[in-house]
């Protein structure tokens, strides 16, 4: 048996590969082999860790060394001193937010950002190699499936997850339970589970991580699924644009089938079991679950109007069952661990955990786990350590394009479906991007509203139309052309828009806007009223400033800048002016004497 | 195609390979052989290799092998520490590939030191 003693795991996460840890897989390889220790040593590339900001991430077992930021140059090193002479690399360990220390013997649960964490759906994510279904066996892989199949009825798989009080992760919420349920009920020839997997939310990499990190869950659960509400065909519809994950997917498919864990008379029991991947579209709007169930017969991926529920006529007018993939992925823990275990975590209403992608203006961005119910501040500051250079925070965006941004008062609000909504916002599919003094409010409802208009499928009027109008007031307003009355006519398209567009797409859609116009109206105010931008980010409404008090004359801003606005004579205060200056920035940070200011 | 017993079987055999990643774990033994430039010089590879050859062996799926640098005493390498959980760590000096059958059979899988080979002995 080839048993090593030491595993080296490589993140090949999309964060990580994006900063070269294939490189390091290869010079790891390269290096083991030069030293000898091929026969001792062996390289694993994983899914993602979650520390994706730093990344490339390696960790070497038994010890459980935390390397971050790994260039390929340092692995010579780890391999001649940690790996060849037991020497732990002091000054690649990872530097912990909280206690800025590189501590080498540090377990990982024990760095801050692990601490508060609870993994479930990400439980094999950076654990184990995701090519590998021997590795995803060893830590109770299809273990549930086992037991649903062997041992429990189909309507006792429906009840634990319904006992469970798990909701659909991709958005909306609904009881999953309940989903299976009324896809049990439907009567038919034919009925089909599929995996949305559109992940088109900007900011979001919670679904592709799982997939690239533990694809062979998503696998087990969709089978437990047809299983459960019978049926005997899959799809998992993924992004075109995530390669790595349909690769490994379509690995651990072929895997399966040639376990029989897919495939005809699954365990002997008669349940037969298939599944397909169909790649996305890539427009956000396919995520929505009639457009995407179009998209999978081939047609176009435009919604349509519900009912019929996709439960009743879903694809090819068959019975369909639809999960977001973090949904999926928590299915064979509740079946293996029970459902009790499952609602002992959470809120009353909201159980289990929640996969957030952490991002925006945040130490660590990243991907984090945690129970439902934990604090905002909690997932900010402690988890994510939060806003860099010392910048006051503003605001946290949820729910993305569908979302809000709620301020620094509602910090203390405990993360669940039920009391995002409460608070102006939504939980969404997991994006949290957070914003610090810097960033505009009134030009980040601008930026939601724009991806909306790009990604409007043009079907029914008030979308189509009605969101050009509210971003077109917005751009105004941001360009210095606010007019009295712009306020309470994006209250009111916004409104119009919510009640009559056919799909979520269109319905959500002015809520950045009226989430930032209900906390942050002041900011629209001075933008409409004064012209001025409190954050200093509007270009149309920020001068640059010299104050002569300040100003040495020692010429280095006029030498900088690219639009020769600067004018004086040495030793002399200078001035910008304004009617060249382009508003870069350049002399600002130029200026030793902090004499440039935007106003 | 894999019968459950065959999966049952492959789940077994991997859990040994991938032990190593599993960190605080109360049951496990850890195996730690002073391997800096002294050490090496003073054979503790082959020491190191005997070790994991013993325990793949053996299947001992509780044992993991790791490596320190120069602990100071460079007249004893090679050096081998073994912790067992909820015991004294016991510090084999001198160690010879041809001793590690007995300290893996004695001391890991029956729980009796092999005092001879300790450092008490050498001292
Ligand atoms: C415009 C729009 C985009 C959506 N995008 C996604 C998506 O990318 N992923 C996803 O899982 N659900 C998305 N949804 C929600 C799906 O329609 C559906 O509710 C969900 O996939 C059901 O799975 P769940 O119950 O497990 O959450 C989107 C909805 C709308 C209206
Ligand atoms: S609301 Fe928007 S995305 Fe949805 S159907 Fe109408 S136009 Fe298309
Ligand atoms: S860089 Fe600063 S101090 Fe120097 S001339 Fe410009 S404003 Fe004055
Ligand atoms: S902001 Fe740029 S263009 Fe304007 S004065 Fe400074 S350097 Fe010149
Ligand atoms: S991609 Fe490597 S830690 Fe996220």
């Amino acid at each position: 048996m080839d048993i090593y003693r030491a595993h080296v795991l490589v993140c090949g996460g999309t964060g990580c590969s994006s900063s070269g840890s294939a490189t390091l897989i290869d010079r790891f390889n390269e290096k083991i082999a030069e030293n000898h220790l091929d026969k001792e040593v062996k390289v694993i590339r994983t899914g993602c860790f979650g520390l994706c900001e730093a990344g490339p991430v390696v960790i070497v077992y038994p010890d459980g060394t935390f390397y971050s930021r790994v260039k390929p140059e340092d692995v010579d090193e780890i391999v001649t001193e940690h790996l060849l002479k037991g020497r732990k690399v002091e000054h690649l360990v990872y530097v912990d937010h909280a206690t800025r220390q590189q501590d080498a013997e540090k377990k990982l649960e024990d760095i801050t950002f692990y601490k508060h964490q609870h993994r479930i759906a990400l439980r094999n994510c950076g654990v184990i190699d995701p090519e590998n279904i021997d590795e995803y066996l060893a830590m109770d892989g299809y273990r549930a499936l086992e037991k649903a199949l062997t041992q429990m009825t189909r309507e006792e798989v429906i009840d634990e997850i319904l006992k469970s009080g798990l909701r659909g992760r991709g958005g909306g919420g609904f009881p999953t339970g309940l989903k299976w349920k009324f896809t049990y009920q439907s009567q038919a020839d034919q009925k089909y589970v599929a995996c949305n997997a559109d992940e088109g939310d900007p900011g979001a990499f919670m679904d592709r991580s799982i997939l690239e990190g533990d694809p062979h869950a998503i696998i087990e659960a969709m089978a437990i699924a047809g299983y459960a509400i019978g049926a005997s065909q899959g799809y998992i519809y993924v992004r075109a644009e995530y390669p790595i994950a349909v690769k490994r997917l379509s690995i651990a498919i072929d895997q399966a089938r040639e376990y029989g864990l897919l495939g005809k008379n699954i365990f002997e029991t008669g349940f037969d079991f298939d599944l397909n991947i169909r790649l996305g579209a890539g427009a956000f709007v396919c995520g929505e679950e009639t457009a995407l169930m179009h998209s999978i017969e081939g047609k176009r991926g435009e919604p349509t109007a519900r009912p019929p529920f996709p439960a009743v006529k879903g694809l090819f007018g068959k019975p369909t069952m639809l999960n977001n993939v973090e949904t999926y992925a928590n299915v064979a823990q509740i079946i293996l661990h029970g459902a009790d275990w499952y609602a002992s975590m959470g809120t009353e209403k909201s159980k289990g955990t929640k996969v957030f992608a952490l991002g925006g203006k945040i130490n660590n961005t990243g991907l984090v786990e945690i129970p439902m119910g934990t604090p905002l501040r909690t997932i900010i500051y402690d988890i994510g350590g939060g806003c860099p250079n010392g910048k006051k925070f503003k605001a946290v965006q949820t729910g993305g394009p569908s979302g809000g941004c709620l301020p620094e008062s509602l910090l203390d609000t405990p993360v669940d479906y039920d009391n995002l909504i409460a608070a102006g916002s939504m939980m969404g599919s997991g994006g949290m991007i957070v914003m610090d003094e810097d960033n505009c409010m009134v030009d980040i409802a601008r930026f939601y509203l724009d991806f909306i208009v790009d990604e409007s499928c043009g079907k029914c009027a008030p979308c189509r139309i009605g969101t050009k109008r509210m971003k077109e007031i917005l751009d105004r307003i941001v360009e210095g052309k606010g007019e009295e009355g712009d306020i309470e006519k994006l209250e009111q398209l916004a409104q119009t828009i919510k009640n009559t567009a056919l799909c979520g797409l269109g319905q959500t859609a002015p809520n950045p806007v009226l989430s930032t116009l209900k906390f942050f109206r002041d900011e629209y105010e001075a933008h409409i009223k004064e012209k001025r931008c409190p954050a200093h980010h509007c270009r149309s409404l920020l001068q640059y400033k010299i104050d002569p008090a300040k100003c040495k004359g020692c010429t280095a801003c006029a030498r900088i800048c690219p639009a020769e606005a600067i004018s004086g004579t040495v030793k002399q205060p200078h001035v910008i002016d304004v009617q060249k200056c382009l508003k870069c920035g350049s002399c600002m940070e130029k200026c030793r004497f902090g004499a440039i200011s935007r106003v | 195609m894999k019968s459950l017993a065959e999966l049952e079987a492959i789940r077994k055999a991997t859990i040994s390979k991938i032990n190593v990643r599993k960190e605080n774990e109360a049951e496990t033994v850890r195996v730690v052989v002073g391997m800096a430039t002294c050490g090496i010089a003073a054979g503790a590879r082959p020491v190191m290799l005997s070790f994991m050859d013993e325990i793949s062996k053996r299947q001992l799926n509780h044992v993991t092998v790791s490596q320190t640098g120069c602990i100071g005493m460079c007249r004893l390498e090679p050096m081998v520490d073994v912790i067992v959980p909820g015991h004294e760590k016991v510090t084999y000096v001198h160690v010879k590939p041809e001793m590690v059958p007995r300290i893996v059979a004695e001391h890991i899988v029956n729980g009796r030191p092999v005092d001879e080979y300790t450092i008490g002995a050498a001292e």
